[in-house]
C-alpha cells in the first residue's frame, strides 16, 4: 500500500507541481493518474521512488516513510517503467532485465535464468535474449521495460506512461497484456496516462489530477464515469462518457429474445425477415437477408451478411450489449454462451431499459 | 637521382635498421614517448572530463581549457620547459600531452554528456548508484566518443613527437633534424615518411581495439536508440560495424 500524506511538491523555480495531495493507492491494485499535461501525474509518481523529494509532506510504502530508507535501496525494491522503455542501449535484452537482480547482488547465472523467465512471461520470443535494444521494436522494447521491472519481484510498480510511444494496436495489446500480468502477478500498480480510456481501462481506480497539482476526483472508473465530480472531471472525461460508462455496468439483467436461425446446409428459408446462420455447434456465421436469399437454396458461407459484435452472456457489460445490438445489420444483437453457441437476442430497447433499472438502483439517496 | 629512389635506397640500406641510430631503435623511442604523453594526458583528462560529465558542474572549465590548450604553440612550450626544467625526459612528454589533453578532455565531456537523458535516469530509477550510473551506463555508452578523443590525441601526439629531437631526444624526429643538419633530404624524408606511417598503424590499432571494446548495441546508427517505435528488428546486423565515416548508402547518395 502506498500513502501520499499531504504531499506538496514545489521545484527551485517557485512551479507547485504537486499541491498538498491526499491519497491512498489500495495493494494489489491498478491505480491511475490521469489529468491534461502538466498537472504533475509524473511528479506525483516520481515521489514515490524518491527520484523527486516532496518538499512537504509523507509518503507511506508499505507503513514506512520513503524518507527514512536510502534511495537507490528503496529504488531496487519498486519496479520503474518509463515511457521510452530508457533501455541501455549497450546491453543485450537479457543483461537489460537482469540489472536490477544483478545490482541486488544476485549472481550471473541465476540473474539471467530469472531473465530468460520473464521474457516468456511478457511475451518475448527466446532469440531475442542477445539482440539490442536498438535491434527491437517500440512494442518489443516497452515489454523489455516491463520485464526489467518485474525482475526482482518487486511489489510495487510504477509506470509512467508506458504504452504512448507506441502506436494504437501495439498499445492496445500492450494494455491487455498488463492486464492479464496483473491478474496472475497482483502487484500494486501505479500508471500513469493523459489518455482517460487508457486509464478507466486499466484503472481499478483512477485519480484525476488538474493543472496546479490538485487532486480533482479519486473513484473507480465506472462512478467517475457516471459522476464526475465538477465540470473540470466532466469535460476530461470527456463527451460520449455516457457510453463508455456502460462499459462499467453490470448487463445480468437484460432478457434475451427469440432468434431465427438456420445451420449451413440446410434449405434456405422462406420469408422475408433476417435470419441468422449458424454453423453446425451453433455459432454465429453471419446474417441472410432477403436479398441475400433470392433464389438461394441452401445455405452456403459464402452469401453472408457479416455479423456486428458478439455478446456473451454472463461476461458482458451493458456496453458490449449495446454494441451487438447496434452493430448487427438485422438490429437484433446475437448473445452467446462461454462455448460461443447462440443464446438468443437483443435489442437496443433492452438494453436501455435494463440501464434505467440500473440508473434507479444505483441513485444516491 | 631523383627523391624517391633515393628514398628507396635509404630504407634498403641495412645500416639504418640497426644500432642504437636505427629504425626498431627509434621506433621504440618515439613510441615511449607518445605513450607516456598520452598515457599523462588520459591520467589528466579522463578524471576531469568524466566528473564534469557526470555532474554537468564546471562545463565552462572544459570549454576553457580545451581550448586555451590548444592555443599554445607547441615548440614554444617545449622550449619554455627545458629553460625552466632543463633538458629531459620530463619537458618533452609535458609538452606532447598538453597536445593530448583537449581532444581527449572533449571526448570524455562530450561522450558522457551525450548519453541520452532517459538512459542515464533509467539507471538511477532501478537503484544504481552515482557511480554505478557512471561505470555501468555512462562510461560504456560515451566509449565511442571517448575512443575517438583517444584516436584524434594519438594521431597528433605521434606526429609531433618529432619535436623530441629537438632537445637532442631520439624518435623518428632525428632522421628529420640530423637530415635537416647535414642537408641529408632523402633522410629527412624517410623520417617524416615514418612519423606518418606510424601514425596510420596506431590509428588502425586504435580502431581494432574501438570495435572489440565497444558494445555492439551502440554499433547502430545513433537515430534509431532515439526512436523506440523505429523498427529494426529486420536488419540485426549493421552493415557498419565501429565507424564513424558515412555508411556506404550516404556516401552513394552524395554523388
Ligand atoms: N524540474 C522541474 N523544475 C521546474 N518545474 C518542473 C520540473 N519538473 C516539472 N516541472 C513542472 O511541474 C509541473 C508538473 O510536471 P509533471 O512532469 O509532473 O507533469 P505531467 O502531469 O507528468 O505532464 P505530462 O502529461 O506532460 O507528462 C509542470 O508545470 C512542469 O512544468
Ligand atoms: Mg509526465
Amino acid at each position: 500500500m502506498i500513502e501520499f500524506r499531504g504531499v506538496t511538491k514545489r521545484f527551485p523555480d517557485g512551479t507547485v507541481a504537486v499541491d498538498n495531495l491526499d491519497l491512498k493507492v489500495d495493494a494489489g491494485k491498478i491505480t491511475v493518474f490521469v489529468g491534461p499535461s502538466g498537472c504533475g501525474k509524473t511528479t506525483s509518481l516520481r515521489m514515490i521512488n524518491r527520484m523527486i523529494e516532496p518538499s512537504d509532506g509523507q509518503i507511506l510504502v508499505n507503513g514506512n516513510d520513503i524518507m527514512q530508507s536510502d534511495a537507490a535501496d528503496l529504488r531496487r525494491g519498486i519496479g520503474y517503467v518509463i515511457q521510452h522503455a530508457g533501455l541501455f542501449p549497450h546491453r543485450t535484452i537479457v543483461d537489460n532485465i537482469a540489472t536490477v537482480p544483478l545490482l541486488l547482488g544476485w549472481n550471473k547465472i541465476k540473474a539471467r535464468k530469472r531473465a530468460t523467465e520473464l521474457m516468456e512471461i511478457v511475451g518475448l520470443a527466446p532469440e531475442m535474449a542477445q539482440r539490442y535494444p536498438s535491434q527491437l521494436s517500440g512494442g518489443q522494447q516497452q515489454r523489455v521495460g516491463v520485464a526489467r521491472a518485474l525482475a526482482a519481484d518487486p511489489p510495487v510498480l510504477l509506470m509512467d506512461e508506458p504504452f504512448s510511444a507506441v502506436d494504437p494496436v501495439v498499445r492496445e495489446s500492450l494494455q491487455d497484456e498488463l492486464l492479464r500480468l496483473q491478474s496472475e502477478l497482483g502487484k500494486t500498480i501505479v500508471f500513469v496516462t493523459h489518455d482517460i480510456d487508457e486509464a478507466v481501462k486499466l484503472g481499478d481506480k483512477v485519480a484525476v489530477l488538474r493543472v496546479g497539482g490538485k487532486l480533482a476526483q479519486y473513484d473507480e472508473p465506472g462512478v467517475l464515469l457516471a459522476r464526475p465530480v465538477d465540470d473540470f472531471v466532466d469535460n476530461f472525461v470527456g463527451r460520449d462518457r455516457g457510453y463508455r460508462g456502460l462499459g462499467f455496468l453490470s448487463s445480468d439483467e437484460i432478457p434475451l429474445g427469440e432468434l431465427k436461425t438456420v445451420t449451413i446446409g440446410e434449405a434456405a428459408p422462406a420469408g422475408e425477415e433476417w435470419v441468422l446462420v449458424v454453423d453446425g455447434e451453433r455459432r454465429p456465421q453471419g446474417w441472410l437477408g432477403a436479398e441475400q436469399r433470392e433464389g438461394l437454396e441452401t445455405v452456403s458461407a459464402d452469401r453472408l451478411v457479416p455479423g456486428g459484435s458478439l455478446y456473451e452472456i454472463g461476461s458482458g457489460s451493458l456496453r458490449s450489449a449495446l454494441d451487438a445490438a447496434l452493430s448487427s445489420p438485422s438490429g437484433q444483437g446475437v448473445a452467446v454462451d462461454a462455448q460461443g453457441a447462440v443464446a438468443g437476442a437483443i435489442s437496443a430497447d433492452d438494453v436501455l431499459r435494463a440501464l434505467d433499472a440500473t440508473r434507479r438502483d444505483e441513485q444516491p439517496s | 637521382m631523383n627523391i624517391l629512389n633515393q628514398l628507396v635506397s635509404w630504407f634498403a640500406d641495412p645500416a639504418h635498421w640497426s644500432g642504437s641510430g636505427g629504425v626498431p631503435i627509434r621506433l621504440l623511442e618515439h613510441l615511449y614517448y607518445s605513450g607516456l604523453a598520452l598515457l599523462i594526458g588520459l591520467v589528466v583528462a579522463l578524471p576531469i572530463g568524466l566528473a564534469v560529465g557526470h555532474t554537468g558542474k564546471g562545463s565552462f572549465l572544459i570549454v576553457g581549457l580545451a581550448n586555451g590548450l590548444r592555443a599554445l604553440p607547441e615548440l614554444g612550450v617545449l622550449i619554455l620547459l627545458v629553460l625552466f626544467m632543463g633538458i629531459g625526459l620530463i619537458p618533452v612528454v609535458i609538452a606532447l600531452s598538453i597536445l593530448a589533453i583537449p581532444p581527449l578532455l572533449a571526448g570524455a565531456y562530450a561522450g558522457i554528456r551525450n548519453v541520452d537523458p532517459a538512459v542515464v535516469d533509467a539507471a538511477r530509477g532501478v537503484g544504481m548508484r552515482e557511480q554505478q550510473v557512471l561505470f555501468k551506463v555512462e562510461l560504456p555508452n560515451a566509449l565511442p566518443l571517448i575512443l575517438g578523443g583517444l584516436r584524434s590525441a594519438a594521431l597528433q601526439v605521434i606526429a609531433t613527437a618529432a619535436v623530441a629531437s629537438f632537445v637532442s631526444f631520439g624518435g623518428f624526429g632525428r632522421y628529420i633534424f640530423d637530415g635537416l643538419r647535414i642537408r641529408d633530404y632523402p633522410q629527412m624524408a624517410a623520417g617524416a615518411l615514418l612519423v606518418a606511417a606510424l601514425a596510420l598503424a596506431v590509428e588502425g590499432v586504435l580502431a581494432l581495439v574501438q570495435r572489440s571494446v565497444v558494445s555492439p548495441g551502440l554499433r547502430a546508427s545513433g537515430g534509431a536508440r532515439r526512436s523506440p517505435t523505429a523498427d529494426v528488428a529486420s536488419t540485426p546486423e549493421p552493415a557498419q560495424p565501429d565507424d564513424p565515416s558515412p555508411a556506404p548508402e550516404l556516401a552513394g547518395v552524395k554523388r
